[in-house]
């Protein structure tokens, strides 16, 4: 480090790192060449696909494309790239399934105010962080009212929810329910008491023995089976249960590998300064595990957020589901690369998110020197 | 092990309890609303439009039910189900019927404790192959490579086939109906095999569909037709009439154009009985005297619905084959109304 080091990108540096990085031998400089080449062709490909030469809502005849056929690829077969009226058209089923239109404002509404009901949770420099975190609580009960209905709202029943809200619904009630019932799952798989720690170890391990799919038939397909004629809990209520547990289990074992870290001088120091084992837990361990265990959490929230497309083969048509159901009709049918590309980047969007927020997590809980 | 033995007996219990269901009529009645099995999306047959709303001849055949329970063919409500899911679900009652493009089989009539009220499309399997390939019958294709997806029955149906026709095949396995379209349409196999409807489905979708031709063999029968649970004879006439009423409605020629004329001005008996102008047909089911007038009037005759989402006009582009009636060269055929 020399004190005249600006730490501001200048042309000049560049060219050096990029001496030091891409041209150093003759090998490097021939690899970025070739690098250089591909990432240009895949780029421009990629761009002229989904941008320059594709359609949105006209045709390059300006024609308002209401089917499959009225896309310029498939009227001048080669010439013309994506053909995006089908997520236009969609558009409404892609954000909310069969919700009822002149109620979609209700969905937006919660859309809306999801960022804020969980920015008090995530940056704890916050203003106002208090007022936040009171709203974070009370969001579950106001999201719910808003989505299904009460008074003074018409009921919309769970079944007509679909597209992204079942994808964030499962995703975000599946991760934020499972997160509190993990903690204990783990802390009680360290537990000297047998019987409170053998069912932990039975919980983790029956849900980690078998897969998430099997958990989604065994919640849809096989407890009616076993209920009562008339107790009907709802479709969408048991895929979010069995979603629940099958993330906690997972989640719990990401804790149980950051109490592991902590050694044991720490209880021991804590315990001889008189704190009992809810204080230990609360003010010493926890803080410091679960920071181990940011980066093994946000995996399994991630593998989660991303499981949820398998809700599909229990008849729940998440964000994927309707793609498919799009794809299926005949109007726009073969249009995959259109569907799949948006509904990745939607599941990008915000598996991205979630990575960069475990990120800046660690970095900023980066309390020691090594 | 007696605690073994109480659960199991228990779980018998619950098991038979939950599928003791009779009187599905009623419960849908009371309910306001019927809840139909059906598919996760087939061109066609069973998915949702641009507008969210279900459409194709298995919804067609819900419709009708409930046009014929409700007076109403909007009263349905749909339950996408995949082909894991879809008879545990019509047994635990999570559906009060089931109309997605099922085959009629012992196993599942019998076994299932299902009951298949009629069928509402005859399908097989069928072979599609590029025109220029020049064949016309599926006799000629020995020594082809054939996309076929892996471990569903028309993977046995093929071998049998071309075992019997002493030919051979080299099979190019595939997963999905995606993959296979993409693995026929780069020409890594001659032929694409899987149900016939599934066929021009596909080929609907092709960049140019005139290329390809489905070949007139069908190699296995694939009747399917909508299902109820097996304890309810009193449903399953509802729904088996339903879809009688819609065949016999275009035998008589009746029409969703046609239906108030002929109430006013027919003398046909049968067509009389069908439309409720002779009164107690419909008590017999349960239901009101111009249930059959309400089906052909919101839903359209076997004909209309048929033409509407699958038939020579639409891009599936299906001739009526199998699916006539009787009379025209078919084998669709309702027992008579009286």
């Amino acid at each position: 480090m020399t004190p005249n080091t600006s730490p501001y990108l200048s042309p000049n540096k560049m060219l050096n790192w990029s001496k030091k990085n891409l041209f150093s031998s003759w090998v490097n400089t021939i690899m970025t060449v070739i690098a250089l080449i591909f990432l240009y062709e895949v780029g421009t490909f990629f761009l002229n696909w989904a941008i320059f030469k594709a359609d949105f809502i006209n045709n390059f005849r300006g024609e308002t494309i209401t089917d499959r056929t009225f896309c310029s690829k498939n009227i001048e077969v080669g010439q013309h790239g994506a053909c995006w009226a089908i997520i236009f058209v969609r558009f409404h089923q892609f954000m909310y399934g069969f919700y009822p239109v002149e109620e979609a404002w209700r969905v937006n509404l919660v859309y809306a105010f999801l960022p804020f009901a969980l920015i008090g949770v995530l940056f704890d420099k916050l203003p106002l962080r208090r007022v936040f975190l009171y709203f974070t609580f009370a969001f579950p009960f106001i999201a719910y009212f808003m989505l299904y209905g009460g008074p003074g709202l018409s009921v919309v029943a769970t079944n007509k929810w679909g597209g992204l809200l079942v994808t964030l619904f499962l995703g975000v009630t599946g991760i934020a329910m499972a997160f509190p019932l993990s903690i204990l799952l783990a802390l009680g798989r360290r537990s000297n008491m047998p019987i409170v720690k053998s069912i932990c170890v039975v919980f983790i391990e029956f849900i980690r023995g078998v897969p998430l799919i099997t958990l989604l038939f065994t919640a849809n397909v096989m407890l009616p089976l076993f209920l009562p004629e008339g107790v009907k809990p709802d479709n969408l209520l048991r895929a979010l249960v069995a979603v629940t547990l099958f993330q906690s289990a997972y989640m719990a074992e990401a804790i149980r590998g950051g109490l592991q870290a902590i050694p044991k001088g720490q209880i021991e120091a804590a315990q001889s300064l008189g704190l009992n084992y809810w204080q230990t837990t609360r003010k010493i361990i926890l803080p410091q595990a679960l920071k181990i265990a940011i980066p093994p959490i946000v995996n399994t929230c991630i593998g989660l957020f991303k499981d949820t497309s398998l809700v599909l083969i229990i008849g729940l048509f998440d964000l994927l589901g309707i793609g498919r159901a799009a794809l299926s009709d005949i109007t726009w049918t073969k249009l995959y690369y259109e569907v799949y590309v948006f509904v990745s980047l939607i599941f990008f969007i915000f598996c991205f998110g979630m990575s960069r927020y475990s990120l800046y997590l660690e970095k900023k809980l980066k309390t020691d020197n090594s | 092990m007696t605690i073994i033995k109480t659960l199991f007996a228990s779980m018998i219990l619950t098991l038979g309890l939950a599928t003791a269901n009779a009187g599905t009529l009623d419960v849908v009645k009371e309910r306001g609303n019927l809840i139909c099995g059906s598919n996760t999306g087939l061109a066609g047959f069973g998915n949702p439009n641009d507008a969210g709303v279900w459409e194709g001849i298995d919804v067609d055949v819900c419709r009708a039910v409930a046009a014929a329970v409700f007076g109403d063919a909007s009263k349905v409500e749909y339950v996408p189900l995949t082909s894991k899911v879809r008879f545990t679900s019509l047994q635990s009652g999570e559906v009060d019927m089931l109309s997605r493009n099922t085959t009629w089989t012992l196993q599942r009539d019998v076994e299932l404790g299902l009951e298949f009220v009629g069928v509402n499309y005859y399908d097989g399997q069928g072979f599609m192959v590029r025109k220029d390939l020049g064949v016309s019958s599926a006799t000629e294709l020995d020594g082809a490579s054939v996309c076929i997806q892996v471990g569903t029955t028309t993977e046995m149906n093929l071998a049998d086939y071309f075992s019997a026709n002493g030919m051979s095949y080299e099979s190019i396995p595939v997963e999905t109906n995606a993959e296979a379209d993409a693995a026929y349409l780069a020409g890594r196999c001659d032929i694409y095999t899987t149900d016939a409807s599934g066929l021009y489905a596909s080929r609907a979708g092709y960049p140019d569909p005139s290329a390809h031709v489905v070949l007139p063999e069908i190699v296995s029968k694939e009747p399917l037709g909508p299902s109820v649970r097996g304890n309810d004879s009193e449903w399953a006439d509802v729904v088996r009439w339903s879809l009688n009423a819609m065949i016999i409605a275009e035998e008589k020629g009746i029409t969703s154009g046609n239906v108030d004329d002929m109430i006013a001005n027919s003398p046909d008996p049968e067509t009389q009985r069908l439309l409720g102008v002779k009164a107690g047909y419909g008590a017999w089911l349960g239901l009101s005297d111009d249930w059959a007038a309400n089906i052909i009037r919101q839903v359209g005759n076997y004909s209309e619905s048929f033409e509407k989402h699958i038939g020579v006009n639409t891009s599936i582009n299906i001739a009526r084959g199998l699916n006539a009636l009787y009379k025209d060269g078919g084998i669709l055929y309702a027992p008579p109304f009286r």
